[in-house]
């Protein structure tokens, strides 16, 4: 009987294994898939021309540099603004508000900002910034829209460095007669900059990839033109690629350009991907705590 | 209370939330002298300590009754500045919390903060400092090494010097060798030792021969309770009260 259930326990624990190794392979593979597929669909398309110059032809030629640009600057418009804001409230949350009541709705909050879809922040920023404060369909109001889409995602990260930091460090420096604020400028902040940083960057790549928050707010449909100031529009890249994809008279035609977007898109999300994950790996091994 | 007395506790008592972990404590601390407090775990030793210097100020939900007179002045006054009171009384803990700095940057943390210090100023600082804390010879050629390569009883000797560039009137040691090997120990004995003439010590130690060893006074402490307060001498031969002696004979705790 003993010896009975130990089998089936081992059986079990062996099926449970294959299973998980199964799920993590399917995960792997439709990864894989997908990058593969879009590499070998886009690299044709991809070439000088195509990464440092403008459409032509109505958008069946020429390049998608504007794209480019445009959505560099949308990024990184909207992570100079997430970015201060997430975390000064991640330092608010994890180092000065006490437990209760307040502090659980804003968690629920920010939880909650984190599921709603994507659409609905473009919709917000549409009605906030473009129409509301008039910025208009321009840089700054996709930057603002983008912003609040990755706000929880900076924000969590942020907490998460900030509470990595041992306390024995915060307490050392108390204990000294050091005052709260500067503790945590001089000690925590500086710790957890690392983790931050991370975050930041991952916020930039859910950023760069987004396409309805900037569809009513910020893309342009076609324009050759790079941007003024933060009050024009510009092309970005998702939005190029469901432009050509849905709203072209000529969709089949333009599909190596569509797949070339898609890989310059790609390239550049794992791109900034990885670079978080090589400074955070730099850093764990310089820290030892 | 004594003429020579710095710190006087009276009739506190002190809860984490509901649970009162400290009861009607009277106890003064000499000038210059060093005071351990000994009591078996959770006896509310760390407590009674962090109280004298605000540091439970952070940990939540907690409550003071009673007063702590630092010179004469309750430190719980709303008046009192507790960033202040730490400056005067410096604090080490169980385990050493160097910063991940280099050792330069260690000591002179704070009194940099506090301002008003040029370069030199600092860095004479921190010589004295080092110096106080028998560390100078070992780390003179390495200041601007990461704290972090030091050894445990390295650090924990740079933690007493970085609490000591501060130059407090009072120095709160929480088990201060309870991390570190006899060579350490010893080591850290010592200096406290070269310390009492400028400094008044408040030590905890699981140890008893070492309050016997380092202590003038010893203060015996039990389910949050000041059981027995005297000289250590007389603390150590002829205790008045029966739990102590049952204590420092090892018949429990
Ligand atoms: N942060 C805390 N929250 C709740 N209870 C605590 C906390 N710290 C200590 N205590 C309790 O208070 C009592 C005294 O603890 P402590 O002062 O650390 O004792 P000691 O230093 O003598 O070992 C213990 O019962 C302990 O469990
Ligand atoms: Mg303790």
């Amino acid at each position: 009987m003993r010896q009975g259930s130990m089998k089936w326990r081992y059986l079990k624990q062996g099926i449970f294994l294959w299973v998980v190794r199964i799920a993590a392979l399917i995960i792997a593979a439709a990864l894989g898939g997908i990058l593969f597929f879009i590499f070998v669909n886009g690299i044709g398309a991809v070439d000088w021309t195509f990464l440092t110059e403008p459409p032509r032809d109505s958008m069946t030629a020429g390049g998608i540099m504007p794209a480019i640009i445009g959505t560099v600057y949308l990024t990184l418009g909207a992570v100079l603004v997430a970015m201060p804001l997430g975390v000064t409230s991640a330092v608010y949350l994890s180092e000065y508000a006490r437990s209760g009541p307040a502090v659980r709705f804003i968690r629920i909050g920010i939880n909650s900002l984190a599921g709603v879809p994507s659409v609905v922040f473009g919709l917000f920023g549409l009605s906030l910034f473009v129409v509301y404060l008039d910025f208009g369909s321009s840089i700054l109001a996709g930057s603002l829209t983008l912003a609040i889409l990755i706000l929880p995602t900076i924000i969590g990260s942020a907490e998460e460095a900030l509470k990595a930091v041992p306390q024995t460090f915060r307490e050392a420096s108390l204990a000294l007669g050091v005052s709260k604020w500067q503790t945590v400028s001089r000690i925590v902040l500086p710790n957890a900059l690392p983790g931050i940083l991370t975050g930041s960057i991952l916020g930039i790549g859910r950023a760069a990839g987004e396409t309805a928050p900037i569809m009513f707010t910020a893309a342009a449909f076609f324009t050759t033109r790079l941007p003024g100031s933060v009050f024009d529009e510009v092309m970005a890249l998702p939005y190029h690629i469901y432009v050509l994809a849905t709203a072209g008279t000529r969709i089949e035609e333009t599909r190596p350009l569509q797949y070339g977007t898609a890989l310059v898109l790609i390239a550049l999300v794992l791109g900034v991907d990885l670079a978080a994950i090589v400074i955070r790996s730099y850093i764990r091994r310089k820290k030892r705590w | 209370m004594r003429d020579g007395d710095i710190i006087v506790t009276q009739d506190v008592n002190f809860y984490y939330g509901s649970f009162r972990a400290l009861t009607g404590v009277n106890i003064s601390f000499e000038k210059n002298r060093v005071t351990a407090l000994i009591g078996p775990s959770g006896c509310g030793k760390s407590t009674l300590l962090r109280l004298l210097n605000r540091m439970n100020d952070f940990i939540e939900q907690t409550r003071v009754e009673g007063k702590v007179l630092f010179e004469g002045r309750n430190i719980y006054d709303p008046e009192v500045d507790p960033v202040e009171i730490r400056r005067r009384i410096g604090m080490v803990f169980q385990k050493p919390n160097p910063f991940p700095k280099s050792i330069f940057n260690n000591i002179v943390y704070g009194p940099r903060l506090a301002g008003g210090m040029s370069r030199t100023d600092l860095e004479s600082l921190a010589e004295r400092s080092l110096k106080q804390a028998v560390l100078w010879d070992e780390v003179k050629d390495i200041l601007g090494q990461s704290a972090m390569m030091l050894s445990g009883g390295q650090q924990q000797r740079l933690c007493i010097a970085r609490a000591l560039a501060m130059k407090p009137d009072v120095l709160l040691m929480d088990e201060p060798t309870s991390a570190l090997d006899p060579i350490s120990t010893a080591k850290i004995e010592e200096l406290m030792e070269g310390l009492k003439k400028d400094y008044t010590i408040i030590i905890v130690t699981h140890n008893m021969q070492q309050a016997a060893r380092v202590s003038d006074y010893t203060g015996f402490f039990y389910l949050g309770r000041l059981i027995e307060f005297n000289r250590t001498g007389k603390i150590f031969t002829t205790p008045d009260m029966k739990q102590t002696e049952d204590y420092i004979t090892g018949r429990f705790g």
